[in-house]
């Protein structure tokens, strides 16, 4: 006889067990946020999986995006109220460079630094070989010995180098560029630059396709882990204190909800303080090591955060102090801010500086970081940064810091 | 009216998917169309095809590759993604809700590449529709198979009626909050450790 194997009141029942502590809890409000495969991914992971958003009363519901362009795409069409964004990726929003503008505010840094400029094998090898460039730890060295390599290939008839880098609006992009132009390296006619998605750096590094990238944790160490790249520069040594990624949020639901902005950017905040306590990193590094995050070694990670940073296959990893953070220096700074703003009219992808100047402090809101923490605001603000090669940027007078760039060049 | 004459390009990594919009377009009159499933040289390909629609899922991480190319470049004619047209955000976000992305040559109107994206739209939802549908069907499969074995592994042990065995093993289920397929899982997994 047939039997009916249909048993729908058990299913329907496991179902609802099941549905029920997915769904939004009275009284906590729901947070949509993207996030890429990066380590700072880690202040919303953490944010939602180790109880700080609930804490502030949020259901955070997070959404892993392949490229930047989706996470610019649903942050403008409302999918996303917040994200993790690049720094520089804000401020083009805001002036709409390439696109409809799509106003965003970041009112919490992520992390600072964290970047570093990976090297094929072939290309550490050849400036080993330029012999009189000097310590090759120092980036400046490193651009020289560069440089040379560069100037023999041009004359050796040979295609010139390829290098990639995440996003055009990136600190990658910009980082890149000023340690190539710092060594005389002109990054639009003696190199090329192509975008690669992060995850596909190393990979196209072995494939051949680039000779060099510069990426966020903890993509410059899987070529030197998988034995093909060297890790020539961080962006801590070209740019220390540099902010990377922001806590990007859509204007229009931050004007709407200034209490959910207020609970998120405090749960966050807790949350960046929570990965830079030394005892948490093991299980950081386990906790980005799962597939639907990074999706990479534990092992690898935790070198990340711990700043033991791999610069050569089978070498010991070299400390470097504060490779990336995430905590301490989280009100979003115009300063800063105003340095990309610099960049992106150096590089021709905006020719004015004013109005970029202007949406660097639109978007950068360290007056809502302090109302979300209650704190009065900085006494004083930190208006100047020194790069590597001694070139110090004052946030207060940007067109001097071009025109002196323009002139070395 | 669709303009036939457009060249289309279809990039998606899923092969069959990419398959049934190709059919759709083409059914639809369209005969321009190239479709790629890998990203690899992507610069070359999408200069020699020259298309003047891009059809890209939101999926593949290459979006932003193509982005800067199309900002940089200068030898393939300036596709620019259809929010800079930003004049149908209802159609913009039936797109990115399907999980579809375009890019079209600058200038190009719009009543030209709606017809394009509604189809992708459709048949992409239509996809997804029916991966889920096999999805459950298969994981339906599965469990009638594990059920099978349970009741034959219960009416042999036992010495009880197909339906007997059944009654049992709902019961069971019943009584542990559990699904039926589960409890006939563990039956399985039991009757295998004890040989």
């Amino acid at each position: 006889m047939a039997i009916d194997h249909r048993d729908e009141a058990t299913d329907d029942g496991r179902i609802a067990a099941l549905v029920q502590p997915l769904a939004p809890r009275p009284g906590r409000e729901v947070v949509t946020a993207g996030f890429v495969a990066l380590v700072d991914c880690a202040p919303l992971i953490v944010a939602r999986d180790k109880g700080f958003a609930e804490r502030q009363g949020l259901e955070l519901t997070l959404v892993r995006e392949t490229s930047w362009a989706n996470i610019r795409d649903r942050i403008f069409l409302g999918h996303f109220d917040a994200a993790q964004m690049l720094a520089p990726m804000t401020i083009a929003a805001t002036l709409g460079l390439g696109l409809p503008a799509a106003p965003v505010l970041a009112p919490l840094v992520l992390d600072l630094n964290g970047n570093a400029i990976t090297v094929t094998t072939a290309v550490k090898d050849a400036m080993r070989r330029t012999g009189d460039a000097g310590d090759l730890d120092r980036p400046g060295a490193a651009g020289a010995a560069l440089k040379r390599i560069v100037a023999a290939r041009r004359e050796a008839g040979e295609m010139p180098l390829t290098f990639g880098m995440t996003y055009p609006f990136s600190s990658h992009n910009y980082e890149l560029r000023y340690w190539l132009a710092s060594a005389g390296i002109d990054p639009d006619r003696d190199v090329r630059l192509t975008v690669v998605p992060p995850p596909m750096m190393a990979a196209t590094m072995s494939a051949g396709h680039v000779d060099g990238y510069c990426v966020g944790a903890p993509w410059p160490t899987v070529a030197v882990a998988a034995g093909i790249g060297h890790v020539v520069a961080t962006s801590v040594a070209l740019k220390p204190g540099s902010m990377e990624k922001v806590l990007g949020v859509r204007k229009a639901w931050a004007d709407r909800h200034p209490e959910r902005l207020d609970a998120l950017i405090r749960a966050v905040t807790a949350a960046c303080a929570w990965c830079d306590d030394p005892a948490n990193r093991p299980e950081l590094a386990a906790m980005l090591a799962r597939p639907g995050i990074l999706d990479v070694s534990a092992d690898l990670i935790l070198a990340a955060l711990s700043g033991r940073i791999l610069t050569d296959p089978g070498a010991a990893p070299v400390p470097v102090a504060n490779y990336l953070r995430f905590s301490g220096r989280n009100r979003p700074s115009v300063a800063g801010a105003r340095w990309y703003a610099a960049e992106m009219v150096r590089w021709g992808q905006t020719a004015n500086l004013d109005a970029a100047l202007a949406a660097a402090g639109i978007t950068f809101r360290g007056d809502l970081y302090d109302r979300a923490l209650g704190l009065a605001g900085p006494a004083s603000a930190d208006r100047a940064v020194t790069l590597f090669d001694g070139v110090t940027f004052d946030a207060n007078d940007p067109a001097a810091y071009l025109a002196r760039l323009a002139n070395d060049a | 009216m669709v303009d036939t004459r457009l060249t289309i390009l279809l990039i998606d990594e899923n092969p069959v998917r990419s398959a049934i919009l190709d059919d759709g377009l083409r059914e639809a009159g369209y005969t321009n169309i190239v479709r790629l499933d890998t990203t690899h040289e992507l610069l070359r390909r999408v200069f020699s095809v020259d298309p003047d629609v891009i059809i890209i899922d939101l999926a593949n991480p290459s979006r932003d590759v193509l982005e800067q190319m199309f900002q940089v470049s200068r030898t393939v004619k300036r596709p620019v993604a259809v929010f800079v047209d930003q004049s149908d955000t209802a159609m913009i976000e039936a797109a990115v809700d399907a999980g579809v992305s375009a890019y079209i040559v600058d200038g190009l109107k719009k009543e030209r590449i709606k017809p394009i994206l509604d189809m992708t739209v459709s048949r992409f939802n239509a996809f997804d529709r029916l991966s889920r549908e096999l999805e459950q069907a298969r994981s339906e499969l599965a469990e009638r198979k594990i059920i099978e074995r349970a009741k034959g592994i219960l009416m042999k042990s036992r010495g009880i009626s197909e339906e007997e065995a059944f009654v049992l093993l709902r019961k069971t289920a019943m009584n542990e909050k559990k699904k039926l397929a589960e409890i006939a899982q563990s039956v399985v997994t039991a009757a295998q450790l004890l040989g």
